[in-house]
C-alpha cells in the first residue's frame, strides 16, 4: 500500500508539473501587456517597471518558466499585482474557507443523502421513494443562489437562529464557524444531496438484484446485516467517485454562493482576480485547486482500494 | 411420510410482471426425507429454482405464494417473517448455479463462511472464523487456514462453489438445497463436486434437494426425482422407476437426449419446439404441442391429472408410456 501511495503521489507531481506549465502560459496568452493591462489607470512607470521585473517577464520565455517553476518549488508564487503581497499567502489564506464549506457541504449531503438513497432502494415504489425523487428533482433544478436567498430570509431574516453571511475561521471560535458555515454548506451541500441520493439510489437497486445478495438472505442475515454489509458495501464503491467528483468540484470554489455568503474561499478570489487582471494570484489559485483535485484523486483511489479487494495495489 | 424434512403441496406461485401475471409454478406436492435426495429435473425455466425459493420464503418481492410447506414439521408459510429467516442458514442450506456470482467480491470467503454461524450459532467472530477454517478444509480447500482470509476472485470456479457449499454447510442444516450447482462448472469439476456433496451427505446425513437439467448425475446421486414442465410436475418416483419405466413422453424423451456418461453437460433442449410461456398457460395438457404421443382431443382441452402407476410412481399423461418404451 505504501508503495502504490508513493507512486500516485509521484504521477501527481508529474501533473502538477503540466499544471505549472499551463498556468505559466496563461500569463503569456494574456493579449498585450499583462501589467500595463494589470495597472489600468494606476500606471506609473516605477510601479510597471517594478512588476515586470519582479515577474521576470522581460527575461526569455524558457527562462522565465524556469525561474518560475524554481520559485514555485521553493514556495514563492510571486507578487500581486495588485496589492503586491506573496500569492502563496494570499492563496493559502483562502484554504481554510474552501475547506471547510467544501467538507462540511459534502458531509451535509452525505447525511440526507446515504439514508435516503438507501431506504428509497430499499422500498423502491414507496411515499419515501416518491418524496426523495421529488426531493431530488427539486435539488437539481432549483439554482442554488436562490436557494441561497431563501436560506438567508427564512434563517438569518425570520427566525433570526443563524448570521446571514461572513466567515469565521475554525480555529478562532468553533461555534461561531458552525453557525456561519451552516448555510452556505446547506445550500451547496443540498446540491450535492440531490444528486448523490438519486446515484446511491440506483447503485443500491442494482447490487439488491445481485446472486450475492441471495445467497446472504439464503443463509438467514438479519435485513440489517444483509443491508449492511453486503449491499451497501458494494453500492458505495461507485459511489466513491461521485462524492469525489462534487467534493473536487466544491474545492474549486462556488462562486456564487461565496459571492452570496461573504465567504473568503477560494473562488471568490478567482473571480476577484480575474475582475482585476491580477495573474500572479490567478495563478497560484489555479495552481491551488490543481493540487488539491490530485490530493481528493488519490485519496480515492486509497479507498477504492480499501474497498473493492479485486483491485490490486501494486 | 411425517417424518419429511421439507414437504410442499399445492405449491403455486404467481410472479406479477409487465406483461401480467405469470404462473412460474402451477401447482406442485413434493417432499424429501431425511438422509435422502431428491432430484428436481426439467429444462430451463419450468419452475424449478422459483419452487424451492418460494417453498423457503426466497421469491421475489412480485411473486405471490401459495400452498403448504412444511418445513421440519412446522408449518413454514404460517411462520412469522424472522422465524422463516431464523430457519434459512441454520436448518436450510443453499448452493446456487453460478460460484462465479453467488459469492460476495469484497468480503473474504472466510467471512462469508463464518458469518451464519455468528448468526444461528452465536459464535464469536473468532470461533467463526475457527469454525470456517474448518469447513473450509472439510470441503477440500487445500490450505484452508492461509486461504481463508482471501476473497473470491482469488479462488476458481470449483473451488469458488466448495466456499459457496462450506458456507451452506456452516450450520450443519437439516436441508441442502443445490439448484444446479455443477452447470456453471467444467466435466471433472463437476462431478468432484457431486461426489463432495454426496459424500457430505453421508457423513452429516442431510436431506438434499438437487435440481438440475442433467440426467446423468440424477442416475448417480438421487432417491426420487420429480420432473417438472410448465411449472407443473409431470412424473415423479423412485429414480429407478422413473428410470428404467418412465411413464410420461416428456420423461423418455428426456431420457432419450441424455448425453452419454461423461460426454459433459449437453443442454437438455434437444426436444423440438419451446415449453409454454408462463404468462398464458394452456387449458390442456401443457406438453401437447410438442408431445410424440398426442393420444386425442382431451390432451389439448383436459388437464392431466397425475395418477400413481406403481407403489409412488405417478405420471401425468392420459397416456402413460408402457414399460416397452412404446406409446399406446
Ligand atoms: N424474478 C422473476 N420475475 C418474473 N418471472 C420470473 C422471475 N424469475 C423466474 N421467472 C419465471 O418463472 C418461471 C420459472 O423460472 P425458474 O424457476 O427460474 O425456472 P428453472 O429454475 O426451472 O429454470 C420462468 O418462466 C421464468 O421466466
Ligand atoms: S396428456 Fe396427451 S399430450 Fe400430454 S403428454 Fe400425455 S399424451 Fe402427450
Ligand atoms: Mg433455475
Amino acid at each position: 500500500m505504501a508503495r502504490f501511495v508513493i507512486r500516485r503521489l509521484l504521477q501527481s507531481c508529474v501533473v502538477l508539473l503540466g499544471v505549472t506549465l499551463v498556468v505559466f502560459l496563461l500569463l503569456q496568452l494574456v493579449p498585450g501587456d499583462p501589467v500595463r493591462v494589470a495597472l489600468g489607470t494606476r500606471f506609473d512607470p516605477q510601479t510597471y517597471e517594478a512588476l515586470r521585473a519582479r515577474a521576470g517577464l522581460d527575461q526569455p520565455l524558457v527562462v522565465q518558466y524556469f525561474d518560475y517553476l524554481r520559485r514555485a518549488l521553493t514556495g514563492d508564487l510571486g507578487v500581486s499585482f495588485r496589492s503586491g503581497r506573496p500569492v502563496t499567502a494570499i492563496v493559502l489564506e483562502r484554504l481554510p474557507a474552501t475547506l471547510s464549506l467544501a467538507v462540511t457541504a459534502v458531509l451535509f449531503a452525505l447525511v440526507i443523502a446515504l439514508p435516503l438513497g438507501i431506504v428509497s432502494a430499499m422500498r423502491s415504489g414507496s411515499f419515501v421513494d416518491h418524496a426523495a425523487r421529488v426531493f431530488s428533482q427539486f435539488g437539481v433544478s432549483v439554482p442554488d443562489f436562490w436557494m441561497g436567498i431563501m436560506g438567508i430570509l427564512l434563517f438569518a431574516g425570520v427566525l433570526g437562529w443563524l448570521p446571514p453571511s461572513g466567515y469565521v475561521a475554525l480555529t478562532e471560535d468553533p461555534a461561531r464557524w458552525a453557525s456561519h458555515v451552516a448555510l452556505p454548506a446547506a445550500t451547496v451541500g443540498l446540491v450535492t444531496a440531490s444528486i448523490l441520493t438519486r446515484f446511491i439510489r440506483s447503485s443500491m437497486l442494482e447490487v439488491l438484484s445481485e446472486d450475492y445478495v441471495r445467497t446472504a438472505e439464503a443463509k438467514g442475515l438479519r435485513t440489517r446485516v444483509v443491508v449492511l454489509r453486503h449491499v451497501l458495501r458494494n453500492a458505495l464503491i461507485p459511489v466513491v467517485t461521485v462524492v469525489a467528483v462534487q467534493l473536487a468540484s466544491l474545492l474549486g470554489g462556488v462562486i456564487v454562493i461565496e459571492v452570496l455568503f461573504a465567504w473568503p474561499g477560494i473562488g471568490r478570489l478567482t473571480f476577484d482576480a480575474v475582475q482585476a487582471r491580477d495573474y500572479p494570484v490567478l495563478q497560484g489559485a489555479v495552481l491551488l485547486v490543481a493540487a488539491l483535485f490530485l490530493l481528493v484523486n488519490l485519496l480515492v483511489d486509497i479507498l477504492y482500494a480499501r474497498l473493492d479487494p479485486r483491485i490490486t495495489v501494486k | 411420510m411425517s417424518d419429511a424434512v421439507l414437504a410442499v403441496s399445492g405449491l403455486t406461485v404467481t410472479i406479477g410482471t409487465r406483461r401480467g401475471p405469470a404462473r412460474a409454478v402451477a401447482g406442485v406436492d413434493w417432499s424429501v426425507q431425511a438422509g435422502q435426495t431428491l432430484a428436481l429435473v426439467g429444462e430451463s425455466g419450468s419452475g424449478k429454482s422459483m419452487s424451492v425459493l418460494a417453498a423457503t420464503g426466497l421469491a421475489p418481492r412480485a411473486a405471490r405464494v401459495t400452498g403448504s410447506v412444511r418445513l421440519l414439521g412446522s408449518d413454514f408459510t404460517a411462520l412469522p417473517a424472522d422465524r422463516r429467516r431464523r430457519m434459512r442458514g441454520r436448518h436450510v442450506g443453499f448452493v446456487f448455479q453460478d460460484p462465479m456470482t453467488s459469492l460476495n467480491p469484497v468480503l473474504s470467503v472466510g467471512r462469508q463462511v463464518a458469518e451464519a454461524g455468528e448468526e444461528h450459532l452465536g459464535l464469536t467472530r473468532r470461533a467463526a472464523r475457527t469454525r470456517a477454517i474448518e469447513l473450509l478444509d472439510l470441503v477440500g480447500i487445500p490450505s484452508a487456514a492461509q486461504r481463508v482470509d482471501a476473497y473470491p476472485h482469488q479462488f476458481s470456479g470449483g473451488m469458488r462453489q466448495r466456499v459457496v457449499i462450506a458456507m451452506a454447510l456452516a450450520c450443519e442444516p437439516d436441508l441442502l438445497i443445490a439448484d444446479e450447482p455443477t452447470t456453471a462448472l467444467d466435466v471433472t469439476t463437476q462431478a468432484q463436486i457431486v461426489e463432495l456433496v454426496a459424500d457430505l451427505q453421508q457423513r452429516l446425513g442431510t436431506a438434499v434437494v438437487w435440481i438440475t437439467h442433467d440426467l446423468g448425475v440424477v442416475a448417480g446421486i438421487a432417491d426420487t426425482v420429480a420432473v417438472m414442465y410448465a411449472g407443473r410436475i409431470v412424473e415423479q418416483g423412485p429414480v429407478e422407476a422413473v428410470f428404467d419405466r418412465p411413464g410420461h413422453p416428456y420423461t423418455s424423451a428426456l431420457l432419450a437426449a441424455r448425453p452419454e456418461p461423461g460426454a459433459g453437460g449437453g443442454d437438455l433442449v434437444t426436444i423440438a419446439g419451446a415449453p409454454p410461456s408462463p404468462h398464458d398457460l394452456p387449458a390442456g395438457c401443457a406438453f401437447w404441442p410438442r408431445c410424440p404421443v398426442r393420444g386425442d382431443a382431451r390432451c389439448e382441452h383436459e388437464l392431466p391429472p397425475l395418477v400413481p402407476v406403481a407403489g409412488a410412481h405417478h405420471v401425468r399423461t392420459f397416456y402413460p408410456q408402457r414399460p416397452d418404451g412404446e406409446g399406446r
